[in-house]
């Protein structure tokens, strides 16, 4: 019986043959990483007696400070020194403060994932790291502090779903279009539980950046884990990170699904989440003309160099409408570094945006760019629920970062094409 | 151990209610703001009102969002005896069962039930009853590793217990 990528990674974690989707498997844990969720870790390990607070292996831990970054208030400064401290004591390799970046950024450019691998991290898109073949998924503190003593969590081996997404995308039309359509198509639950498999001409056809916006919004589906089909490219981005040895791990040709489903993305229009579900979906035709007071440009799931140099690209020669303020947060130090090298940095400021540090503080409403009541936002983030992003009343709007620089320019929600 | 029976007031929410809902995100740095504000985007009077023991009924999709462990911790915190919705988010189930908070998965519960009514809840049988209408419901019970987690009272109560045997085992013993 074959095996889809899933069943494969927790097999093989869990010591067995094969598994089953239903099956309760303790897999061992190849890599664990926490933010600021790292803080009630830390006050977990307190509770413990002195001479067994010790992770299981200080080479598999990684923490690292990208909410609230650097610190809005006391309070969250405090947290951040909590984990400082907790990574010193507990003789963590790798330990990233403010300066680095968002999480899901920063482990993959520094080649801390590996195909194969079977990755927790307290952040729900932990499964952004299925766009190099790694299981990754989101759990809560508590679980973290049982992954920090043992190096094992249980898993229930999930249903797997296929997309066959046939490509090429049009011209103007991005990934993320790709996702949000797919959103608004299968519903915000079409992957509850369950491991998604992009395959498909369009999936092959895109590099590692826009995969890892597919896997990292896989999880507004619900998804445990989110896959794009690992080929080349992905052998590619990791050797060029990391020395170690890894395989890649393909679903078998005779694997099981609970479905497929056949997707055609080549006459795709742009696409955006209204308020206030990611599955809220229209095609920016139908909402162009909505007025944004706020444009965001960064976050896991849109702030890498592949992003940035398309909204650059749109916004070279034009400057922000003044009655919209254009936020752009770069997804880590590196990326930040070569937009500047290549000259992304320098467009965005002539175009009157305002450039921030690497982090997540925007996108989830932390600090840095809140909305006021009633306010519109149009956002590369990944997630538009009521108050997400300051005021109760405000609203959030999701679009890829070809629209949201188009909408910065005109003012209003703008259909990215127009600017070709 | 604790009870795996529960019995309360009923509070109805409606499908998608996310953990910026249940704990939004500005109030994330208090605990003491984020339980007066728990549900105040679907429900105002919520975190005032909740009695301990009440019992939170909801639509599809409850707890979807971010992995926010303060969500089923709030709750937990307001003394809610548990949760009956007909399907929760990956993350919030984990996240409950790892802190020892009842939940239940039980399709048509939210058409069942009116705010302030009363519900028995069976969680090793999956069944809830509303005591003012006398409809019985059945739902998917949990896997009973997942049951005994509830029962231990979470996974720090079960770490804390290992980890303290071990520290005994390691220490020499007493002078004769």
């Amino acid at each position: 019986m074959g095996q889809t990528i899933a069943e494969k990674i927790l097999s093989s974690h869990g010591g067995r043959e094969s598994v089953s989707p239903g099956e309760i498997v303790d897999c061992r844990v190849d890599l664990a990483m926490g933010h600021i969720a790292m803080a009630r870790v830390a006050a977990n390990f307190a509770m413990f007696p002195r001479e067994l607070r010790r992770v299981w292996d200080p080479e598999r831990v990684i923490a690292l400070e990208d909410h609230f970054a650097p610190a809005p208030d006391e309070r969250w400064a405090m947290a951040q020194k909590i984990i400082r401290d907790f990574a010193r004591q507990m003789g963590l390799k790798h330990f990233y403060d403010v300066k680095a970046g968002i999480c899901h950024q920063v482990l993959p450019e520094r080649g801390h994932i590996l195909p194969g691998m079977l990755v927790v991290g307290t952040d729900s898109h932990t499964t952004s790291y299925g766009a190099l073949g790694a299981a990754g998924t989101g759990i809560g503190y508590t679980e973290m502090t049982w992954v920090l003593v043992k190096g094992r969590l249980w898993f229930r081996v999930p249903q797997s779903i296929r997309f066959d997404i046939t490509g090429p995308l049009p011209a103007g039309v991005y990934s993320k279009d790709l996702m949000l359509h797919l959103l608004g198509r299968f519903g915000t639950e079409a992957a509850q539980y369950k491991s998604m498999e992009l395959h498909g001409s369009a999936i092959r056809a895109m590099d590692i950046s826009e995969r890892m916006t597919l896997s990292n919004m896989s999880l507004e589906m619900g998804a445990k884990f989110g896959f794009t089909l690992p080929d080349s490219k992905v052998e590619d981005y990791v050797r060029n990170r990391s020395r170690e040895p890894f395989t890649l791990v393909t679903p078998d040709g005779d694997a099981r699904y609970e479905a497929v489903h056949p997707v055609d993305a080549r006459g795709l229009e742009p696409q955006v989440a209204c308020p206030h579900s990611p599955g809220n979906v229209k095609p920016v035709s139908q909402v162009a003309g909505t007025p944004v007071h706020q444009a965001f440009l960064g976050s896991c799931t849109n702030g890498r160099l592949e992003d940035l140099r398309v909204a650059a690209r749109i916004l070279e020669g034009h400057t922000v409408h003044p009655d919209t303020r254009l936020l752009v947060s770069p997804a880590s130090a590196r990326v930040y570094r070569d937009a500047i090298g290549e000259g992304i940095i320098s467009t965005l400021l002539d175009a009157e945006a305002l450039v921030m540090n690497p982090g997540c503080g925007p996108c989830f409403g932390a600090h840095m760019g809140l909305l006021a009541p009633g306010e519109k936002c149009i956002s590369t983030g990944n997630r538009n629920f009521k108050g997400r992003m300051g005021a109760e009343s405000a609203e959030v709007y999701l679009a890829s970062p070809a629209t949201v620089a188009a909408s910065a320019v005109r003012g209003k929600i703008t259909d990215p094409r127009e600017f070709q | 151990m604790k009870e795996l029976k529960l019995k309360g007031k009923v509070w109805v929410f409606g499908d998608d209610i996310d953990t910026d809902i249940i704990t939004p995100g500005k109030f994330l740095s208090n605990p003491k703001e984020l339980a007066e504000h728990a549900m105040a985007p679907a429900d105002k009077s919520f975190a005032k009102g909740v009695k301990p023991g009440d019992i939170v009924v909801a639509g599809r999709n409850f707890g979807c969002g971010s992995s926010r462990e303060t969500a089923p911790e709030v709750l937990q915190m307001l003394k809610v005896g548990g949760v009956v919705a007909e399907g929760f988010a990956r993350i919030f189930f984990r996240n409950s069962i790892a802190i020892g908070f009842p939940l239940l998965e039980c399709p048509g519960v939210h058409a069942a039930f009116q705010g302030g009514q009363e519900a028995e809840i069976d969680l090793e049988k999956g069944t809830i009853r509303n005591l003012a209408t006398g409809a019985a419901l059945h739902g998917r019970p949990l896997d009973p590793m997942l049951l005994q987690s509830i029962r231990e009272g979470g996974m720090m109560e079960v770490l804390r217990r290992e980890l303290r045997e071990k520290a005994k085992a390691l220490r020499p013993p007493a002078a004769p």
